[in-house]
């Protein structure tokens, strides 16, 4: 066990390794960089400009710039924001509560929500309420999630005034937003588990439990279900992605602070450095979180270990 | 005589690779027609995109006239969807909203498909280090949620529709660089492909002929379902801020539009969205369909 938590966190070094490279890459790419347009607009003159660009190190040619960068972001400095000219990772930090608990609380969601409505769907297999189940979580999966966080706004805010429409601050205010980011992975999950409860019912020791008599709750949850909930573990690791990614977008909407909305605002006003810090950490939290999925697989799953 | 003879067979080669080629197709198409979900998903699909296409035929009013007198009308029969802050008719927008969105879908998967399919081919057909390199270069994208992927994009090439496009499109090749880079691999075991490689049929020619044919279907269908998430991902883009600007009409802005006015005309972002869930729900159905066709095995996984 042991020895595969090791093997895992070596595969997931070079991965970060390149995404950092991918990522300063990216950013760096660009015809004329923040501090030209900044200092410019400033009315800085030529040389003011070369002298500035000498002590940012950018005269210096590419894999010097990455090797300054990677020293630093090592040591947890993402380098200073073009505009606040706030170090990154402080923002960074100060977002980061906001952002884990929508994160968090959608996964939340998105389970509670698609795993019994895949059970049931199943249980049901071939009923019309397994077809209103499927229909169900084929319109959740093709809303776009934006679109869905308003019409939430305009009933629960606007209208009926039980939820906040935005902010922050409270249990209140994470309601609206968890829902919207987790009701398409809570579709996902739902199609998923209905497919692997179907399988696992063809069982032989699904039939046995049924045989020796057990009733069919205990069957459908005791045996049936923890085998069909292991694919999707790995599905769960896959909507972390789609979790972080959306966060970006479901921050905006209920104007709630977040890393999210740090790196949207980032892209607007092009600040290089803060959208390389953002992204790329919010890359790595992705690469942690699906390292933890896969180590919690082969927990679940004995045989994945000797794999 | 004998030249006679060489075309015939060769006309008759031609023949072959006709019938084989169709019936393949065909068998794809005889198992989707029997599917009427399926069927419903295309009809509903090809309803919306000709919509889009006679948008300027069928519209009520010019999408982008305005009129002080009518402004923030609730839908009513001489306004069907309302009208927004400047008297301007929703329906007309949503029809030609739909212009940019299906287009603007279109194009990214294209940009997917050909980057992530020529990846896919080289990788799996030459396969050692230049598959390394390719797949582990394909694992660091996916390593990466999209919409970061394509926000990181946008950041580099600047904001707009066109860049917002070529985004979507690039953050959208692993899966098409993935699913054709397995088809190639089965592929290039066949016998023909040993058999043209002894004959001394250049590489380029052998991945032309004899193995992009292989990779057509399975990319069809991922590809009908990537169209629904590049939609989605581009009308995301745009509510963002970051790709279509006035006067672009664009069903994804529109939303951002409308999300002003949310308290005042509810009509505004609402039907715009409907618009959005419909198409992608249409892309949906049909390429479940395809998939079911393609392959029965792998139906509703």
């Amino acid at each position: 066990m042991l020895r595969y938590i090791q093997l895992r966190l070596l595969v997931a070094i070079p991965t970060i390794v390149g995404l950092s490279i991918l990522v300063f890459l990216m950013i760096h790419l660009l015809p004329g960089d923040a501090v030209d347009v900044m200092l410019t607009e400033q009315g800085a003159s030529a040389a003011q400009l070369a002298e500035m660009k000498h002590q940012m190190g950018l005269d210096r040619p590419i894999y010097v710039q990455y090797w300054m960068f990677a020293k630093d972001a090592v040591q947890g400095d993402l380098g200073r924001s073009v505009f606040s000219n706030q170090p990154v990772t402080t923002q960074i930090l100060e977002q980061l509560p906001s952002t884990m608990q929508l994160t968090l609380a959608a996964m939340i969601v998105s389970l509670v929500v698609g795993i019994p409505l895949g059970v049931f769907a199943a249980v049901r297999h071939g009923t019309w309420m397994d077809s209103v189940s499927m229909a169900i979580s084929l319109v959740g999966a093709t809303m776009p999630s934006f679109w869905i966080g308003l019409l939430f706004i305009f009933l629960f805010s606007s209208r009926l005034g039980w939820l906040p429409a935005s902010g922050t601050a409270g249990f209140k205010s994470l309601i609206m937003p968890s829902v919207t980011l987790g009701l398409y992975s809570s579709a996902v999950i739902a199609r998923l588990t209905r497919t692997s409860m179907l399988e696992v019912f063809r069982q032989d020791y699904v039939g046995t439990a049924r045989a020796k008599g057990l009733s069919e709750r205990t069957t459908i949850l005791r045996h049936a279900l923890r085998n069909a909930l292991l694919p999707v573990v790995t599905v769960v690791g896959l909507q972390i992605s789609y979790l972080l990614g959306g966060a970006v977008i479901t921050e905006t909407v209920f104007a709630r602070q977040g890393i999210g909305q740090l790196a949207v605002g980032a892209v607007l006003q092009r600040d290089g450095p803060l959208v390389q810090g953002t992204v790329l950490f919010l890359a790595v939290v992705f690469v942690i979180a699906n390292l933890l999925v896969d180590i919690s697989y082969a927990v679940l799953d004995p045989r994945i270990r000797y794999r | 005589m004998q030249v006679a003879e060489k075309r015939n067979s060769a006309v008759s080669q031609l023949d072959a690779k006709k019938t084989k080629h169709q019936s393949q197709l065909w068998t794809v198409w005889l198992g989707l027609r029997k599917n009427r979900i399926a069927m419903f998903g295309a009809v509903l699909l090809a309803a919306l995109v000709i919509s889009a296409l006679i948008a300027p035929v069928v519209a009520p009013y010019d999408p982008l006239k305005t009129a002080i007198g009518d402004r923030l009308l609730a839908p009513s029969r001489a306004h069907l969807m309302g009208t927004d802050q400047f008297g301007r008719d929703t329906f007309s927008r949503v029809l030609y909203g739909g212009r940019t969105s299906l287009w603007l879908g279109i194009v990214a998967v294209s940009i997917s498909v050909f980057i992530g399919g020529v990846l896919g081919l080289i990788s799996g057909y030459y396969g050692s280090a230049v598959d390394v390199l390719i797949s582990r270069f394909i694992d660091l994208m996916l390593a990466m949620p999209r919409i970061l992927l394509a926000l990181i994009i946008v950041f580099t090439l600047g904001v707009g529709i066109v860049n917002v496009m070529i985004a979507v499109g690039i953050s959208g090749i692993p899966g098409y660089a993935r699913i054709v880079r397995s088809s190639v691999l089965s592929a290039r075991e066949q016998v023909y492909v040993e058999a043209a490689l002894v004959v001394g049929v250049p590489n380029w020619r052998i991945m032309m002929r004899h193995i992009s044919p292989n990779v057509i279907a399975p990319v069809l269908v991922v590809a009908t379902l990537g169209l629904g998430e590049a939609i989605l991902a581009a009308a995301g883009l745009s509510f963002l801020g970051l790709g279509a600007r006035p006067p672009v009409i664009e069903w994804g802005y529109m939303i951002s539009e409308g999300r002003d006015k949310l308290s005042v005309a509810w009509w505004l972002m609402t039907f715009p969205g409907i618009a959005i869930m419909l198409t992608v729900i249409a892309i949906n159905l049909l390429g479940d369909g395809l998939r079911d066709a393609l392959d029965p095995r792998l139906r509703s996984r």
